[in-house]
């Protein structure tokens, strides 16, 4: 050792090596927090909010509903008010009952053969897209998804391995598709040759229709609004 | 010896404190680099007190030794990453062993003192 030079070249070297050491200690630190608990912790609480205002509106909506209900019995004009019932029955906004079918549709149970596609064999919104749109053709009156009231403006969509109906209900299998209408009509327009549950069998997905005398469907309990939509007015015909 | 002991944690102190609070930060997708450096980095500083140890300490060796092993093992991570071959392995097992092996050295002399 040489003296003044040794000491030189310690110090700096242990520089150097506090300088790595520290900073490689955050880089590593910050990665940890940056990927996994402080974006789990923002996204939780963006949730909860959301959650919280949900929760709120749907209190505002079933309020509402009330207020509604109660504007309805004290109406003392019947023609007025057999007009809101056949109004609000035509939305989908009161249960309804009568004779009717019941279709239960479910995944294949077929154990998978390697190098076939799994898709064939599940059942998708198509699947039940084309059954709800059979039944609405057999003059379906009111049609429910797995206790979830299907109106006009509700849709069938899957999300992942489930089905999203009414923009929030998330359904799944085995599908239990009510509606209320001719039960006969219904049955034979499902059954046809070369019809929607024949095609749906091809691939295995089981299917089975019960016509009952008394099928129940709900009411549609989701959000309604209308955001873009205004009256246009009696007269306008275009 | 103690003096030159010292001098080196001093070194080290205030480069971690300088480390600590430099607003310059370095981008994750470098530190494996650095890492890498840091380990040989360990290596040459117990290479160091070792050679100190057996009398044989020299200044440009051992200075040398630290930059250019420090440079040598990231380039060898950036190499392997350009090849898809994680050879920042080798570096990471060739450098712990020969720390080790210092370390046991280091051991032996300082119970011999005793």
């Amino acid at each position: 050792m040489t003296g003044k030079k040794s000491y030189m070249a310690l110090i700096v070297v242990g520089l150097l090596f506090g300088l790595m050491l520290s900073m490689q200690f955050r880089v590593t630190r910050e990665n940890i927090a940056n990927t996994s608990v402080e974006r789990i912790r923002q996204l939780t609480a963006e949730v909860e909010q959301t959650a919280e205002k949900r929760d709120a509106l749907r209190d505002r909506i079933d309020e509402l509903r009330k207020e509604l209900d109660e504007i309805a019995s004290l109406t003392r004009h019947d023609r007025l008010r057999s007009e809101l019932e056949l109004v609000r029955m035509q939305a989908g906004l009161l249960p309804v009952t009568g004779p009717g079918i019941e279709v239960t549709l479910n995944d294949s149970p077929m154990a998978l053969q390697p190098g076939q596609n799994a898709n064939l064999y599940i059942l998708h919104d198509e699947d039940l897209l084309k059954v709800l749109n059979e039944l609405r053709a057999a003059g379906a009156e009111a049609l429910a998804i797995n206790g979830e009231r299907l109106i006009a403006s509700s849709e069938v969509r899957c999300i992942g391995p489930t089905v999203l109906v009414n923009k929030t209900k998330r359904l799944t299998p085995p599908y239990v598709i009510t509606a209320v209408g001719n039960p006969e009509t219904m049955t034979a327009a499902l059954k046809m040759k070369g019809g929607v549950l024949e095609t749906l069998e091809f691939f295995n997905i089981q299917a089975s229709v019960k016509k009952i005398n008394k099928v129940i469907v709900p009411a549609y309990t989701g959000p309604t609004g209308w955001r873009h939509a205004r009256p246009a007015g009696e007269g306008v015909t275009q | 010896m103690a003096l030159s002991i010292w001098v080196a944690i001093i070194g080290l102190l205030v480069g971690i404190a300088i480390g600590w609070n430099i607003p310059l930060f370095i981008p994750a997708a470098y530190g494996k680099y650095l890492g890498i450096a840091v380990l040989a980095a360990l290596d040459s500083v117990f290479g160091g007190i070792r050679a100190a140890m057996d009398d044989k300490f020299d200044n440009v060796v051992f200075l040398s030794g630290f930059v250019g092993n420090a440079l040598m093992a990231a380039l060898l991570v950036f190499i392997g990453d350009r090849l898809g071959v994680e050879i920042y392995i080798a570096a990471v097992v060739a450098f712990g062993v020969r720390l080790f092996q210092n370390l046991g050295i280091i051991r032996r002399h300082l119970f011999k003192r005793a």
